[in-house]
């Protein structure tokens, strides 16, 4: 039988904190999440101080919760993954001198994990048959990334954001048209109730880069149509708003993932990060994906939101593949992938 | 009785482990480098010199502020993770007093200044009795000038140490009317090993926490928590 590689992993990069216990990459023996959105919510988005501060209360916590779930102890854990970027710097510090802690004091090794990179992997979790190469788009908060992953730690990145993150787009809007924050979950529910067709909003093209992604233009465009039609005295239909900005959105990301399948003859492709838990965007990808004769694949919501499950599968990869962080080990809040 | 003494709460970094009356090993960095980059190496470091079997310590002792709020996560966070990996409880050194004890002995007032932006300092006014160290104003963070007042009443001579006693330098110059001193570099700044020692006297009180429950004592409320009392406030009235 093969040997059980046991990885222990801390996820600390915004405003969860989580700890997971992955063995091999791929099977998920705990995953436990704690987090402060009830906290951020008074303030309209993270605050890094309070996440920070909430981060270094709960996360002994966290661990042991993981530990226990999963029916281990540390004597058991073959390696220690943690993210050390992209991220809000003072939050992903607690995971890191948390995890360095740990690694040092019990002999650990340590592998740092790029917070893309995991959501990514989140991938790996519920498809045993998902391997490279594959397509993946990440979609989150901070995040907007087109990726072809050519191996296992292998990435090159199609496109990205010029601007605002898909899910911060999301956010401002919902803020604009009064659903508060956070803005994807409140626009999607809402937007059942909408028409997508009701307002035509720009499909926003990057001129000088095919699968880069550019939102700001998208939300200057959705507070343009608020502000005349509080002009004209006109009321706005709050769900039609919701519905035809995230069909624009979708469109734009479906059309990107569309011509890159195409390109690089890419016969799976997945998605990932909090925003890929949107039922309309993942049912127009899933649609596409038919269309194309493309396996399609998802993680669950509580795999696509902030988790550790994914640190740790991805974790696993660089650990067998011989990377080891150091225990000068820092957060990097800047991150770039494949660094 | 084993303390591994961890300070990251300014500009320094410390590691120190004592044992009972003894100073094994102190490593002190004060240099631009993160925290985050040199204070798991250092105390590396110092266990391999030392040869420290770490399940032989009998407590973690942080000094868990007021300070640099990242600083201090950093330092916190360090001891949490041995903590939770040693199965060891956590002694929250405050930090004033543990700068405080590197003056240990003197008849004088000590009053450790960190800078703590805004002409504030998180400081504190300090006398040993009996080789005990007792706080007359305990640590807080205050204007400069509320306590160089304080200082001022207590008309007695004082000693300055913290990296805020160059800071306010010439606002002591200008406004302190009792004699003062600063004290020199082996002293001035935090130091593991007075963390270790005010450790070691706080855990043989009981002042010692599980590793989970432990977290550092900012002594101020984040800027966004701020700014929304304030602006509550303003409504209120």
């Amino acid at each position: 039988m093969e040997k059980e590689i046991k990885i222990l992993a801390i996820e600390s990069s915004c405003d969860e904190t989580a700890a997971a216990v992955v063995v091999n990459g791929r099977d998920m023996r705990s995953n436990v999440i704690s987090s402060q959105i009830d906290l951020h919510t008074l303030y309209g988005g993270v605050v890094p101080e309070i996440a920070s501060r909430k981060h270094i209360e709960k996360i002994n916590q966290v661990i042991e919760q993981a530990l226990s779930d999963a029916g281990v102890t540390l004597d058991d854990i073959d390696a220690i993954g943690v993210t050390y970027g992209p991220g809000l710097v003072g939050a992903l510090l607690v995971g890191v001198a948390e995890a360095k802690a740990i690694s040092f004091a019990k002999g650990i090794p340590l592998v740092g994990v790029h917070h893309i990179e995991g959501h990514i992997s989140a991938n790996y979790i519920e498809n045993p048959d998902l391997e490279p190469p594959f397509l993946c788009l990440v979609v989150s908060g901070g995040h907007t990334h087109l990726v072809k992953v050519a191996d296992y730690g292998e990435y090159v990145i199609l496109g990205r954001t010029r601007d605002d993150a898909a899910g911060e787009a999301f956010d401002k809007v919902a803020r604009a048209i009064g659903l508060g924050y956070p803005g994807g979950p409140k626009i999607e529910k809402v937007s059942h109730e909408g028409n997508p067709d009701a307002v035509a909003f720009p499909r926003a093209k990057v001129a000088d880069g095919v699968y880069d992604f550019s939102f700001s233009g998208l939300k200057s465009a959705v507070l343009n149509y608020l502000n005349g039609c509080k002009m004209k005295g006109e009321q706005i239909v709050q769900a039609d708003v919701a519905a035809s900005f995230q069909k624009s959105v979708t469109d734009v990301l479906v059309e990107h993932a569309a011509n890159a399948i195409e390109q690089y003859h890419m016969d799976k492709f997945a998605i990932a990060g909090g925003v890929a838990s949107n039922g309309t965007i993942r049912q127009a990808m899933a649609l596409m994906c038919e269309e194309k004769g493309v396996k399609f694949y998802h993680p669950s919501p509580i795999l696509c939101t902030d988790n550790a499950a994914m640190i740790g599968a991805a974790a696993y990869y660089d650990f067998i593949a011989g990377k080891r962080a150091g225990m000068d080990l820092n957060a990097v809040p800047n991150l770039k992938l494949g660094e | 009785m084993k303390i591994l003494a961890i300070d990251s709460s300014g500009l320094v970094a410390s590691v120190a482990v004592t044992e009972d009356d003894n100073l094994l090993g102190e490593y002190t960095m004060n240099y631009k480098k993160t925290h985050s980059q040199t204070l798991l190496p250092m105390l590396e470091e110092l266990a391999g010199m030392i040869e420290l079997d770490l399940n032989s310590i009998d407590a973690i002792a942080v000094s868990g502020g007021p300070g640099s709020f990242t600083g201090l996560r950093i330092g916190s966070a360090t001891a949490k993770g041995l903590g939770l990996a040693l199965n060891k409880k956590i002694v929250n050194v405050p930090t004033v007093d543990a700068l405080a004890m590197n003056l240990w002995g003197t008849d004088k007032l000590v009053c450790p200044l960190m800078d703590a932006r805004r002409q504030q300092a998180y400081t504190g006014v300090y006398e040993f009795a009996d080789g005990k160290l007792s706080a007359l104003v305990p640590q807080c963070a205050v204007g400069i000038e509320e306590i160089i007042a304080k200082i001022n009443g207590f008309r007695r001579e004082v000693i300055f140490l913290g990296d805020g006693a160059e800071v306010f330098a010439e606002y002591i110059a200008e406004n302190c009317s009792v004699p003062y001193s600063f004290a020199p570099a082996h002293m001035n700044k935090q130091r593991g090993a007075s963390v270790a020692v005010l450790g070691g006297i706080l855990y043989r009180e009981g002042k010692a926490e599980d590793a989970a429950q432990h977290k550092p004592e900012y002594l101020r409320l984040s800027q966004a928590e701020r700014e929304r009392q304030e602006h509550a406030r303003d409504f209120t009235i």
